[in-house]
């Protein structure tokens, strides 16, 4: 199942919509890769609060995107990992090292803002 | 649906289709939200482990019951390589593979009870189990 991604200004964001297999989630990953130059996008958001599980390929393939989409100039926030997932991601010792994480879609858009106006302060 | 299932795995999707099942039999023994994504990602990466090594096997799951306690029993079977160095394979970060090396260690941590047989050039199989309390 294909996940839409929709383009908000110069952000996208990517909303899962059903539980994803493994193919599924390299497909947005390469998706992503692509869109981000298409869209010549500075941020991106991938909404989780869907997946019922969170395991080791797909942090592995989270992070994979992360670092990617950083290389084309685009920082990622995962928002919505449900508290029962964080839970288990603790205990199975996954970490999403190196990738921001927000509450919601809300406290997404402000992290990215921030960091939008944090690197345009860096420049000056 | 009845207190066992069976599923075949051999794709990524029969991974998605046997969480599912798992969830179902969980949810449906009395377990409760936090401890159904336990024992749904324990046996994510289980079956992920049947894919990546032996390509096909098999896995189980059902209601097991000792004295007054109730639980869920999950079985996970291949005819793949073995392992041959079953407590080197359960440390953690350990993987022959590109893998992240935390699925069997993992999923030991998720479940109460965790046993691995393996043997070279006949397979592994994993038996997990978890109570309610």
């Amino acid at each position: 199942m294909q996940v839409p991604i929709l383009k908000q200004g110069s952000f996208l964001i990517a909303s899962i919509q059903s539980v994803l297999s493994d193919a599924d989630l390299l497909q947005l990953r390469d998706d992503l890769a692509d869109r981000v130059g298409k869209s010549r996008s500075r941020g991106v958001i991938i909404d989780v609060t869907v997946l019922d599980v969170i395991d080791s390929f797909a942090t592995r393939t989270l992070r994979a995107i992360a670092h990617m989409l950083k290389l084309r100039g685009a920082e990622t926030v995962i928002v919505g990992i449900q508290p029962e997932v964080a839970f288990a991601m603790v205990q199975l010792g996954l970490t999403l090292e190196g990738v921001g994480t927000s509450l919601d879609l809300e406290e997404g858009l402000t992290f990215l803002d921030q960091r939008a106006k944090r690197k345009v302060k860096d420049a000056k | 649906m009845p207190n066992e299932a069976q599923i075949p795995i051999s794709s990524d999707f029969d991974i998605v289709a046997a969480r599912q099942q798992g969830r179902q039999l969980a949810l449906k023994l009395g377990f409760q939200g936090g401890d159904v994504t336990l024992i749904a990602a324990a046996i994510s990466e289980m079956a992920r482990n049947i894919v990546d090594h032996a390509k096909k096997g098999e896995m189980t799951f059902e209601r097991i019951q000792n004295g007054t306690k109730n639980g869920i029993q999950i079985i996970a079977r291949d005819d793949g390589p073995g392992i041959p160095d079953v407590n080197q394979a359960m440390q953690y970060g350990y993987s022959t593979r590109r893998g992240l090396g935390v699925g069997l260690p993992g999923a030991k941590w998720l479940m109460d009870e965790f046993d691995i047989v393996s043997k070279v050039g006949k397979g592994t199989t994993v038996t997990m189990k978890k109570w309610l309390t």
